[in-house]
């Protein structure tokens, strides 16, 4: 290797002379060192037995902790980082208050989700948040139904934070030097231009951004990924632009960002995207891994349709722009050319404006961390009783996230009525037939996106409430 | 004034679990030369194998060797029912996809992984048996239909004034423990092997493990100290693993260790057994159930496995809490070509009970009632009714309900979770709400507690007293996270009225407790807790009468309490206590066993007592659906639960609101789906889903009913580990109730799990039934 791998575990420096591309760190941490305090459950990071805290440089300097899947992050995305796993919670022989109140109220019972849910509260209880059950989306129990251990959080939250929780972020500037960094069949550069100009010579690399669908290649299709490049060292894609009237959000932006700043303009969007993965997934999925993945099913990208947003690809030093719906041609298949990366994604801010409805909705078995059967993305705007523009796009009804054309000719001109809205539902069947699989049927998905244009249309009219989540929050209030 | 028992102490491994020093089976530290295992899985659902080449396995990085069922020693089966019928490697013919058909040796878990890809294999296939459609036309009974009957149902259905007839379809459920199965084997030098199981059966993993290998059992020791969950998914599953490292370690003479990838195991292991129920009841204006007949067909999977008692269990509780004077239920346990359903909490239980609930509220829908009156109506009559005279209602095959508590338990809940007023306000903002519509439901739980095979309801343990007063416990049950280890443990406690922190609890050991019975039929404590209190009372007693003789008084006077034994004027430390004896030659060990009395049964005419006592319980759920994309939510939950005088109240608590989630994910999220050449397609949690937090109750409120067993089992305490999931049958109702006011319709016949798909297609077919006359 160019320099060797530089982390730190637990506050101990860590330096390791080889890291293979596909050794994950849970296979490290539980094989090498002998940490078997994270637990392999899934080993395709959807149930959180393996969550560590990972430290995440700042865009503008500095650092944030980030709770990730250990069983899908690959070692050589660790470099610079801090990580700390359960046995690194408490300090000087004393536990977390997390640890101390999971024991007080009963939070573990056979206790193999337990170092991961300690591990997730310590993230929030460092970040002080109260939102328990956002924390906890990327965690499964299946022994105490959640409820001793929402109580063990909520008696933690006021106690001071052991002392590692900033100190190790302050060691880490000094930790690994810039410059390039490789591994066999393996490299991550922390350059943009000189990534742009290896990627086009090297078109036949693949690249890895936050890994949550890669790192299931190594795991569960037990894939050779190499070559590969990993990005996380692009500090400079991490970056978001924000106007008066777009956004830029550069293609390594973690999908929780991308949440965070688009809830600034609309809250509704915000609840949509915090229910895209978990906690763990959306600290590690970029925004351009979404839209290069191109997964029928990937959430953030009918919202991005809808929203009008414009794709940055980029080859070598040449870049080139599309509406970001042109880019899906079909399953699988993108507008994307040999060596050339996505590079950004230019957003037009979802705005409160008078007439204007801006609403996304996904549907899935579970409310949390489950995959879409369907989700819909809308922005409407309504001008003296008329529809004046329509921009609708629905993930899981198509082999690729699609705009529903058909639907919005048939609203676009139209009086805001409920005879719209039907000649509207009728018209999805001009855009889309979907298919049967282990989430959905094609019938039921039709008709539950007719569901959501008949939401909009019940929401738009204020006669009660339209979302059941809104009937739940009620009674915690 | 107890010391230890009765004690809301936290689970003893707490501290472990949260700073992850907890060790796990794949935790144990292996000798640096251990070897990994892993299974080849078959294509196909249904064939014969023409062609199973290996080379490419052989010659794969870091493999040592492969196995297939013709390079064992002796066949091997698996079966825990001793059908024969479940090799530990497919002999010729494949019975479900995913079935192991070779194992791989290899030098990492990896390399295993990545070999066991690499076969060719070639099936000649037949159509496979999926469905219990299927399943029926081929008649792929595993036994004759059981047939239990009461009375004249016939009669009694043919001459009731008002009747109702259906059907219900309930899905299975994957147990998702979160550590999924594991196991090591160490050969010893003489030959004898040494075995760490994720298990809740050790001494069966002992049996298998000794018959693979042609050992006596006492050549083979089985440890388990903790499980990472089991719910009844590690009662007979983990044989394969265990028994694959012993031939593996046996062949290759170095240790073997085996964990299954997540997807590995929800492909290959068992799940609850998916239902379907055909009724037909008769009642008259008031509700009363006059005749009912229940038709049970029950997907079994590829193997006999449990199939036949968890059948009967359902059969079991086709009652519930209710009085059936006439009753007939038939039952088929149909074999398909699939994962082999097996043990899950409740056992059959949760499906009969699914049933007679079904028909209450179909009842009460065409009557016109609330379904919480039909259920009053119905339900057994309580035991102080009983002990004033009254004779003691039967349940369908013969038991006297004499212990219920149910009229009193519901009541009390009704009243207090406000029951009347809001379902009064929910039908009001039902009224008012565009879309959205509440439902809400009253549901009871009678279970009854003991294994139905009768000889499976024993237990042993080994106390020893040292010298410094400490105290080692060792038991036959094995700890899953139910908190066995500390009940137990608080039992001993008591026994020398010293702290439970006095007691060391340590890992089931097939050396140190032998024929031990499953951790399962919600029993752990109950026996283990007998067999260890028998055991320290026969290390007292020998301490009374040494005691006695030493300081000169009569037996009587000798007292244990709070820490200390009080021998006439002489008080002592229990340490004093057994030093003193040690050095008197008083044996200070002792084993202890435990038979559940007054139990009998005889499963072909359904006939006995097969239940020392029953656990009552109840729960009220209210929820939200929105009928337009089927999405659903639990708002509040009110559970009050029998679980007599409660050893651990917090333990207890545990278990009733974790097995009421579990049983809400059964009803509503977690859907099992195969493909038509019965691949499993949900086999990860990224398309299984089980509750996550956000999916508990908004409002949760959960009581233990004040009250004592009146058998005498340990401290009067009642098992927990079961009953509280079918609490959760509540959810299923209330969300029925929440789609037939969404329909307009007085009753709508849904399925489980209610998926948001099932519930939005369920309104729209109601509606349409409603337009078109």
């Amino acid at each position: 290797m160019t320099q060797p791998l530089r982390f730190l575990l637990n506050g101990t420096p860590v330096s390791l002379a080889e890291a293979p591309a596909q050794r994950t760190l849970l296979d490290w941490l539980r094989e090498e060192r002998r940490l078997t305090g994270t637990k392999e459950g899934c080993n395709e990071g959807d149930c959180g037995a393996c969550t560590v805290m990972i430290s995440d440089p700042l865009p503008g300097g500095g650092h944030r902790w980030q709770v990730r899947n250990a069983c899908i992050l690959l070692l050589p995305m660790l470099h610079g980082r801090a990580v700390r796993t359960v046995e690194g919670l408490g300090e000087k022989g004393a536990f977390h208050p997390v640890q101390e109140e999971l024991v007080r109220h009963h939070g573990s019972q056979c206790g193999f989700c337990t170092p991961g849910i300690a591990v997730a509260l310590a993230a929030a209880h460092a970040a002080g948040r109260h939102d328990f059950d956002a924390a906890l989306a990327g965690n499964l129990c299946r022994c105490t139904g959640y409820a001793p251990i929402i109580r063990a959080a909520e008696a933690a939250a006021e106690a001071p934070a052991p002392a590692w929780v900033t100190a190790d972020l302050a060691r880490l500037d000094d930790l690994a030097g810039p410059g390039p960094l490789e591994g066999p069949g393996w490299i991550a550069h922390d350059d943009v231009d000189e990534f742009a100009a290896w990627y086009r010579d090297h078109p036949e690399a693949r690249l890895v951004a936050g890994a949550t669908d890669v790192g299931l290649w190594v795991t569960k299709k037990l894939m050779e990924i190499t070559p590969v490049a990993f990005l996380h060292r692009l500090e400079v894609l991490k970056r978001v632009e924000v106007t008066a009237t777009h956004v830029t959000f550069g293609a390594l932006v973690p999908i929780d960002d991308l949440r965070a700043h688009l809830a600034k303009d609309a809250p509704e969007l915000g609840a949509y995207l915090a229910r895209f993965g978990s906690e763990q997934v959306r600290a590690a999925g970029t925004v351009g891994g979404n839209i290069a993945n191109a997964s029928p099913i990937g959430d953030s990208m009918p919202l991005l349709i809808a929203l009008g947003a414009t794709l940055r690809l980029r080859q070598g030093a040449a870049r080139r722009e599309m509406p970001l719906e042109d880019f899906f041609i079909d399953y699988g298949v993108q507008d994307r050319r040999p060596g050339e990366f996505v590079e950004a994604v230019i957003v037009p801010r979802p705005l409160p404006v008078a007439g204007r409805l801006v609403r996304a909705w996904k549907i899935s078995k579970r409310r949390d961390q489950d995959i879409s059967a369907v989700a819909g993305a809308f922005d409407i705007t309504i001008e003296s009783g008329t529809v004046s523009a329509a921009r609708i796009a629905f993930g899981g009804m198509a082999a690729t996230p699609k705009r529903a054309r058909a639907t919005e000719a048939a609203l676009i001109g139209h009086p805001w009525s409920e005879a719209t809205i039907g000649a509207a539902a009728e018209a999805l069947a001009a855009d889309f037939t979907p298919i049967s699989d282990m989430r959905a049927s094609a019938r039921y998905r039709m008709e539950a996106a007719r569901g959501l244009l008949q939401r909009l249309w019940l929401e738009s009219r204020g006669a009660g409430p339209v979302e059941i989540d809104s009937v739940f929050e009620e009674l915690a209030r | 004034m107890s010391i230890a028992v009765h004690k809301p102490h936290p689970h003893d491994s707490a501290p472990l679990h949260v700073s992850g020093k907890a060790r796990y089976t794949d935790d144990i530290p292996a000798p640096a030369d251990t070897l990994h295992l892993a299974f080849g899985l078959s294509p196909s659902a249904r064939g014969r194998i023409r062609r199973l080449d290996l080379a490419a396995v052989r010659a794969a990085e870091g493999v040592v060797d492969v196995l297939t069922a013709a390079d064992l020693p002796r066949p091997v089966d698996l079966s825990p029912a001793h059908a024969g019928d479940e090799p530990l490697l497919a002999t010729g013919e494949v019975h479900y996809f995913g079935q192991p058909l070779f194992l791989v040796i290899a030098s990492s878990h990896l390399a295993a992984r990545k070999a066991a890809r690499l076969a060719h294999v070639e099936i000649d296939e037949e159509k496979p048996i999926l469905t219990i459609d299927d399943a029926i036309a081929a008649g792929t009974d595993l036994e004759p239909p059981l047939e239990w009957r009461k009375g004249d149902a016939d009669a009694a259905i043919a001459t009731a004034p008002r009747r109702v007839k259906g059907r219900l379809e309930v899905g299975g459920q994957e147990h998702f423990y979160l550590e999924g199965h594991a196991a090591l084997a160490l050969p010893l030098d003489d030959g004898g092997m040494e075995v760490h199981a994720s298990t809740q059966h050790p001494t069966e993993i002992q049996h298998k493990v000794a018959e693979a290998l042609g050992l006596p059992m006492s050549w083979v020791r089985v440890a388990v100290r903790r499980m990472g969950g089991g719910f009844g998914g590690k009662e007979s599953q983990g044989s394969a693993l265990a028994v694959a490292c012993a031939l593996a370690a046996r062949h290759t003479g170095r240790p073997c260790r085996m964990r299954y990838d997540r997807d590995d195991d929800m492909i290959i292991t068992g799940k609850r057994h998916e239902i379907r129920i055909d009724y037909e009841a008769g009642f008259d204006e008031e509700g009363r159930l006059l005749g009912v007949r229940f038709s049970h067909y029950l997907r079994c999977g590829w193997s006999t496995d449990l199939s036949l008692p968890v059948a009967d269990r359902a059969m079991l509780h086709a009652d519930n809490a209710y009085h059936l004077p006439h009753v007939v239920i038939r039952s088929r346990r149909l074999r398909t070509n699939t994962q082999s359903n097996t043990a899950f909490r409740g056992f059959g239980g949760p499906q009969g009970m699914m049933g007679i609930e079904r028909v209450i509220q179909h009842v009460a829908a065409t009557l016109g009632k609330d379904p919480l009156e039909v259920r009053r109506v119905n339900f057994y009559r309580s035991a102080a009714a009983v002990a004033e005279g009254e004779p003691a209602q039967t349940t369908p095959y013969g038991q006297a309900v004499e212990d219920s508590i149910i009229r009193e338990l519901v009541d009390r809940l009704a009243q207090e979770a406000r029951y009347a007023e809001r379902r009064a306000a929910i039908a009001r903002w039902n009224a008012e709400s565009p879309v959205l519509r509440r439902g809400i439901a009253l549901t009871p739980v009678k279970f009854g507690i003991s294994f139905t095979l009768t000889h499976l309801n024993q237990a042993g343990a080994l106390v020893h007293l040292y010298q410094d007063g400490s105290i080692r416990i060792n038991h036959g049950g094995t700890e899953m996270g139910q908190g066995l280890n500390m009940k137990v443990a608080q039992v001993a406690a008591e026994a020398f009225a010293v702290p439970v922190e006095a007691v060391r609890i340590t890992a089931t050991d097939t050396a140190r407790v032998p024929n031990t019975s499953a951790t399962a039929a919600s029993s752990g404590s109950d026996l283990n807790g007998m067999a260890v209190k028998a055991a320290c009372e026969r290390i007292r007693t020998r301490l009374v009468r040494f005691l006695a003789e030493r300081h000169q008084c009569p037996e009587d006077e000798i007292r244990f309490e709070e820490g200390h034994v009080h021998a006439g004027a002489a008080v002592l430390t229990l340490a004093e206590a057994a030093r003193a004896a040690h050095e008197a030659r008083i044996s200070l060990s002792s084993t202890g066993f435990y038979a559940t009395p007054k139990i009998h049964w005889d499963r072909g005419r359904g006939q006995g007592r097969p239940f020392f006592y029953f656990a009552w319980g109840a729960a009220v759920s209210e929820v939200v659906i929105d009928p337009l994309t089927g999405e659903t939510r639990i708002l509040r939950v009110d559970v009050l639960h029998d679980v007599g005088r409660s050893l651990n109240p917090a333990i207890d608590i545990g278990q009733i609101e974790g097995g009421f989630v579990q049983g809400a994910g059964w009803l509503t999220m977690e859907e099992l789906v195969w493909d038509g050449k019965g691949r499993l397609l949900t086999h990860a949690p990224s398309t299984y889903k089980i509750p996550v937090a956000s999916d508990r109750p908004r409002i949760f409120n959960v009581a233990l009913w004040d009250g004592e067993n009146r058998e005498p089992t340990i401290y009067r305490s009642k098992a927990v580990g079961e009953p509280p999931f079918m609490l959760a049958i509540s959810v299923h109702q209330a969300i029925a109730d929440a789609v037939a006011a969404a329909a307009g319709v007085p009753f709508v016949a849904l399925d489980a799990p209610a998926t948001p798909e099932r519930i939005a297609l369920a309104v729209r077919a109601a509606r349409a039934r409603e337009e078109s006359p």
